[in-house]
């Protein structure tokens, strides 16, 4: 294996020094470290080093869709966007709810060798809502889950939901919740307010996520659970979740890049690449997840990575899918909204994107670890002061339904490191090592 | 003007001048021999995905009598959930050669995506999109009231006027209707104030962005509000069994609370006069008296229909030219 010397790199913004990767692990930190004769070294200086991202809300695709997406294609954008780790998603087909399945989607991550792939187990058979999937099983499985969602649904039935809420204990699984109360959104294209009463799309009210929400809280603190809220999307969410916490609920949250940047008025051209569910909010809503983002009320930002080919994106929008990639440009809208607005710092974007979804979704042991030595050598290098227009049709991911296209984003992925061996050099994937 | 998709898009001064070639078309129709040689050579297709035998008429009326070529496209039973249709159905009519396509979809935007998507080269017309927009229909009420309550009644020369001063009421569904947010939109950039009625139930969660003014009591809007028109939306009794339960108890509530009857039409200021975009719900959102009344002038919103169209299809297809005719004048 080859060993990398990072010189002159900044661990999470702060001090330059020299990092050492050696053996899988950072072998040694400091300023003018002596380079091992068969090292192969890289001029750091002016890159910021983080732990290896961690999205705990990526859609692969596979199996099923694979004219998406694959787990090969999608995990080699996830190593370019800087990621070492990603969650998939069980809305594949079959659905992901036995161990037979999640135990495929995982060995096809070991195989594509880009980054770890951790499968998310359906809470439902087939996402229908009524009966629990085999939770322990696939907890028992290789591919040992401990996140579990019916994303793209919502487990709707309080009494389903409680269920799940207190199985899951038995092995410190977290429910990850799609909020999305269907009876309040039958048929809904985009957020309902004064952008959807002018273009005649029927609305998807911010209550319909904010009832499940404050339903949740309250069922995983009968139950003493731990409940992990997915792409939570309105202000009135984060109160909510606000609230929760000052009460020691056992609640975390995610937000979406796109809901830290977007907003529903990008609809009124009718272009079905800026249709996602929960869908773009108001400039108060992106601006309270911004807030809650920064204040530790929402924990993480993940992906919800949703490659769609072009077929379903390139129609009139009501009959268009929901959902927008985002693996390579997550990490550059986090910088944007908030390191350069000065509302969090490098180690706070570790935090976010990194050390807090590697605990809640138990993979902690080996991802979002510190940077110090002896700790498995998952990294990113990011260079903070490059610029980039977003190109969907240059991105590694097979769909290119970016909402960011022709858009100019700060920072760029320059290197990533999975345990040592490098996935991304120079800022392109690299081959040869993965398929070793 | 390269496409008409929705009303507001129009400035005050492009809808005025849509209205006064319309008065003009209008003119040529009182001839025997109405058919004009404008368009000879243009061929305008009519693109239904949605059924409006009415609708579609209207455009193929207006077209054939401005010579154009007109072809019908009739791609209903396409659902929205085969949305790819919209755009082979395009691609194929840009190969046939389309000057204009006049669409009529269930999925709001549809028009929007057709004119910006690169599928055709023709002009885009919106005949009715979803819940969004119907912008000749608005034109031809603007038309309809301009002609009747502008000018000492249309007596006097109405041309170059907008609809200054009038107050207009718009009653019925306005959650589902494309027709009300195409006339908020143009009387006010007309000049009129516009007052839209109906449940609460029927009114869109944002309508306070609307340059309107909004109430629940159609007869406190009549007494207090004396509209010089009244303007009643199509109500579908499916609305009544729709999800959560509907938006209204009862057909026969419906008509109590919104419905136009003889009593409400006498209510009404003497000079004002009643519309309705047709088809009607009669017994529902109108009764028979009101509806046969000699205030409505719904037959005649028809008529004005075609003339409407032929401004809106001659200023697409020959546009500069009508400028260079106006001054000419
Ligand atoms: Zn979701």
């Amino acid at each position: 294996m080859t060993t990398y010397l990072l010189r002159d790199v900044s661990p999470l913004g702060e001090a330059r020094t020299d990092l050492l990767l050696a053996d899988g692990v950072v072998a040694a930190i400091g300023t003018g470290l002596e380079a091992p004769a068969d090292a192969v070294e890289i001029d750091g200086a002016g890159l910021v080093a983080l732990p290896g991202l961690v999205d705990l809300h990526t859609h692969l695709r596979e199996p099923g869709r694979e004219d998406a997406e694959t787990i090969a294609t999608g995990t080699r954008a996830a190593a370019l966007g800087g990621f070492t780790a990603v969650h998939a998603m069980a809305n594949t087909t079959p659905t992901q709810d036995t161990a037979g399945v999640v135990e495929q989607v995982w060995h096809l991550g070991r195989r594509a060798g880009w980054v770890d792939v951790f499968p998310v187990g359906a809470v439902t058979v087939g996402l229908e809502g009524e009966r629990l999937a085999e939770l322990g099983a696939m907890a028992e499985s290789a591919a040992r889950v401990r996140v579990f969602s019916d994303d793209g649904k919502c487990v709707h039935d309080p009494v389903v939901m409680r269920r799940a809420l207190e199985y899951v204990k038995a092995f410190d699984g977290v429910v990850a919740q799609h909020a999305q109360e269907p009876r309040l959104t039958e048929g809904s294209q985009m957020h309902e307010g004064v952008v959807s009463a002018e273009l005649g799309l029927a609305g998807w009210p911010a209550v319909a996520e904010e009832a499940i929400v404050a339903r949740d809280v309250l069922l995983a603190e009968h139950v003493g659970s731990r409940l992990h809220v997915c792409h939570l999307s309105t202000a009135g969410s984060v109160e909510i979740v606000r609230w929760a916490k000052s009460r020691g609920i056992d609640v975390t949250a995610e937000v979406t890049p796109h809901h830290l940047i977007l907003t529903d008025e990008l609809a009124r051209g009718y272009d079905p690449l800026f249709k996602v569910n929960p869908p773009l909010r108001t400039q108060r809503d992106v601006e309270a997840v911004r807030e809650g983002l920064a204040d530790g009320t929402i924990d993480i930002v993940a992906t919800d990575h949703a490659p769609h080919p072009r077929e379903d994106k390139d129609c009139e929008w009501a009959a268009a899918a929901f959902g927008m990639t985002g693996l390579e440009t997550a990490l550059s809208v986090v910088q944007e909204t908030m390191v350069e607005t000065g509302r969090m710092t490098w180690a706070d974007v570790a935090r976010v994107l990194s050390s807090a979804p590697a605990r809640i979704g138990r993979v902690d042991g080996q991802h979002g670890r510190p940077i110090a030595v002896g700790e498995p050598a998952n990294l990113t290098l990011v260079d903070p002061a490059a610029r980039r227009v977003v190109r969907p049709q240059g991105q590694a991911t097979k769909s290119e339904n970016s909402p960011f296209g022709g858009r100019e984003l700060p920072g760029r992925v320059v290197a990533t490191f999975l345990r040592g061996r490098a996935t991304v050099l120079d800022g392109a994937p690299v081959d040869e090592e993965v398929q070793r | 003007m390269k496409h008409l998709l929705s009303a507001s898009d129009l400035t005050r001064d492009e809808a005025v001048h849509i209205l006064d070639t319309a008065g003009q078309m209008a003119a040529t129709q009182a001839r025997e021999i109405k058919k004009l040689p404008t368009l000879r050579g243009r061929t305008v297709v009519n693109l239904f995905f949605e059924d409006s035998t009415r609708t579609r008429i209207s455009f193929e009326t207006a077209a054939k009598r401005l010579s154009a070529d007109v072809i019908n496209f009739s791609a209903k039973g396409s659902s929205v959930s085969k949305g790819e249709s919209l755009k082979d159905t395009a691609l194929t009519l840009q190969a046939m050669g389309a000057d204009a396509v006049v669409i009529r979809h269930q999925a709001s935007g549809a028009p929007h995506t057709l004119a910006s998507s690169g599928w055709t080269h023709g002009a885009v017309v919106n005949a009715g999109d979803g819940t969004h927009q119907h912008p000749t229909q608005a034109l031809l009420d603007a038309y309809t009231l301009r002609r009747h309550l502008v000018g000492d009644r249309g007596r006097a020369d109405v041309s170059g006027r907008d609809l200054h001063g009038l107050h207009v009421a718009v009653v019925g569904d306005v959650l589902h209707s494309r027709v009300a947010r195409s006339n908020v939109q143009l009387l006010h950039t007309l000049g009129a104030r516009v007052t839209l009625v109906a449940p609460p139930t029927l009114v869109p969660v944002g309508v306070e962005a609307w340059p309107c003014e909004v109430s629940y009591r159609l007869d406190d809007v009549i007494v207090d509000g004396k509209p010089d028109a009244i303007m009643m939306l199509r109500v579908q009794r499916e609305r009544m069994s729709s999800a959560g339960g509907g938006f209204f108890p009862s057909p026969l509530e419906y008509s109590r609370g919104y419905g136009l009857d003889a009593r409400r039409l006498e209510a009404l200021p003497e000079h004002a006069i009643v519309l309705h975009p047709g088809p009607m719900n009669r017994g529902l959102e109108i009764s028979a008296d009101a509806a046969d009344s000699d205030r409505a002038v719904i037959v005649e919103q028809v008529a004005n229909g075609v003339a409407v169209r032929m401004a809106v299809l001659y200023l697409l297809l020959a546009g500069e030219q009508s400028t260079t005719n106006r001054s000419a004048e």
